[in-house]
């Protein structure tokens, strides 16, 4: 696509637009302010106890096209009866203004304990679930997710 | 010398690369999975919201003349179906093409007596998603009338004149460039397939002339203003380059 | 009234696990935007919602800012019984919606 004598062509123009900010972001180092605040809401919710890995599935798309809008399911392995249940579901994250996404809360009424939800992420970060079973125990899973954001914007 | 060489360079520009028929694709195609996957769901398409309000609004007797849709249209699944396909269409009394929007707002002012609805308002929205809506499925196919043809042409002209301070066209980005990526996005052909549409980025519906506006200021040209004459000559020529292609509304895209 | 789209069976067998798929229209209005004025605009967001069956809750979820806009939530429930189930959605202005459905189990 050749333009001739002017001074910068559309491929390098586009090339700029892309630099002036519009870049990708990259995954965060995990030590930063609102990763603090992400393990201390985890804490106010668990106490001492300990965070098992398992049984959780967090499914969020690794790349995203829009940050506003990203859907995610949660799902855990369980019977799902009187004595062997999902009681609750938490969602954090790590780079939003706040460290809450959402809290479900199931029972052995559910039947499965899986749930869907669309979620907004600010940024590209890692998003984390909790699973409380019945027994007061703890499980989680964490996904990480690159947040694109649209070269045309409004405004 | 210069001014030989843009005149070379403009006409070279106009001619360059418009999508052969067979290599058109809808922005679905260009759509993360799981963006396609919302709008493939009618039980949970957020612009499905919006046809449900519509259909609402389409019965609610409105203005000094007391009147609904319903009252002169009738059952919209009869009545409106193709309709959306063929805008914008010409308006005699006007003279020029209306888009779907105008239509709507001439037919609150003009037989229910009631004001028009604002440009981009969710009752707009709603009603032009749920009437496009009945058109779902079908080809885009604007009738080829003569009088059209100089609106095309000034659309085309729009099209692929360059704008603003980056001072792309259109063309440039959405005829010879298309598939390529603009940082994290991937560029898609610019087929109005699915509008109103529910873009994530706005989270609400919105329409096509909003649509248009992002993308002028993103070239850092002043936008049209809604409504603006050339706004619906370029609406009318983005429907005619989608000829044949297939109607989404409502379509859900990044 | 917010328009609601609901989306389950209308008949289960007894015991069966049924999926549930809500929509509701809400901004979520995360409190964090800034304006044309340049002042923030308020939050405004829908922070709970919850789901009886014959007046048992079935499920419940607390709603924060970053839920997108439009809150899409699916769910699970075992069909114990004919009846109807609820659907409550809570915004800041303590203001509840409720939607119902019924539902068939044989």
């Amino acid at each position: 696509m050749d333009v001739g004598p002017q001074s910068a062509s559309p491929t390098r123009r586009l090339i700029l637009l892309a630099a002036a900010g519009f870049g990708l972001t990259s995954l965060a180092a995990p030590a930063d302010a609102t990763s603090a605040a992400m393990e201390e809401a985890i804490r106010a919710l668990v106490g001492e106890a300990a965070i098992n890995r398992g049984k959780v599935k967090l499914e969020l798309p690794p790349i995203v096209e829009n940050g506003n809008t990203v859907p995610l399911t949660v799902s855990v392995e369980s019977p799902m009866t009187e004595t062997d249940h999902v009681a609750s579901i938490h969602i954090f994250n790590e780079k939003n203004p706040q460290p809450y996404v959402a809290a479900f809360h199931l029972g052995p009424r559910a039947g499965r304990a899986a749930v869907s939800a669309r979620i907004r992420l600010a940024d590209s970060q890692r998003v984390t679930a909790i699973a409380r079973l019945g027994d007061g125990s703890f499980w989680s899973d964490s996904a990480d997710v690159i947040v694109t954001l649209a070269a045309c914007a409004e405004g | 010398m210069k001014t030989v060489v843009l005149a070379v360079v403009a006409a070279a520009a106009a001619a360059a690369a418009e999508i052969a028929p067979e290599d058109r694709r809808s922005g679905y195609d260009f759509a993360a999975p799981e963006t396609r996957a919302m709008q493939d769901d009618d039980t949970a398409n957020p612009g499905i919201l919006g046809v449900l309000q519509g259909e609402t609004l389409w019965t609610r007797k409105v203005g000094a003349a007391d009147r609904s849709c319903a009252d002169c249209h009738g059952d919209a699944r009869l009545s409106m179906k193709g309709v959306a396909a063929r805008y914008p269409a010409f308006d005699p009394a006007l003279g020029r093409p209306v888009d779907l929007e105008q239509r709507i707002n001439r037919c609150r002012t003009e037989h229910q007596g009631a004001e028009p609805l604002t440009w981009e308002s969710a009752d707009l929205l709603a009603l032009s998603a749920f009437v496009a809506f009945q058109s779902r499925g079908l080809p885009i196919a604007l009738r080829s009338t003569a009088e059209l043809r100089p609106f095309l042409d000034q659309g085309s002209e729009l099209f692929h004149r360059r704008e603003g301070q980056l001072n792309l066209s259109c063309s440039q980005c959405h005829d010879d460039n298309w598939g390529k990526r603009l940082a994290g996005s991937v560029i898609p052909q610019g087929h109005p397939t699915g509008y109103p549409v529910y873009r994530l980025e706005w989270q609400s519906l919105g329409s096509l002339q909003r649509r248009l506006r992002n993308c002028m200021i993103g070239v850092r040209a002043e936008p049209f203003e809604y409504g603006a004459p050339e706004a619906v000559a370029l609406e009318l020529y983005l429907m005619g380059r989608a000829s044949g292609m297939t109607l989404e509304t409502p379509a859900v895209r990044p | 009234m917010a328009r609601v789209l609901i989306n389950l069976p209308a008949r289960a067998k007894r015991g069966e696990v049924i999926e549930i798929k809500t929509l509701i229209a809400h901004p979520m209005e995360t409190g964090y935007r800034v304006g044309p004025t340049g002042t923030a605009i308020p939050r405004d967001i829908i922070n709970r919602f919850v789901c009886t069956y014959n007046d048992a809750e079935v499920f419940r979820a607390e709603l924060f800012p970053a839920i997108a806009a439009n809150p899409f939530i699916a769910f699970f429930t075992v069909a114990t019984e004919s009846g109807e189930l609820a659907f409550s959605w809570t915004d800041d202005h303590v203001e509840t919606q409720t939607e119902v459905r019924q539902i068939t189990v044989e």
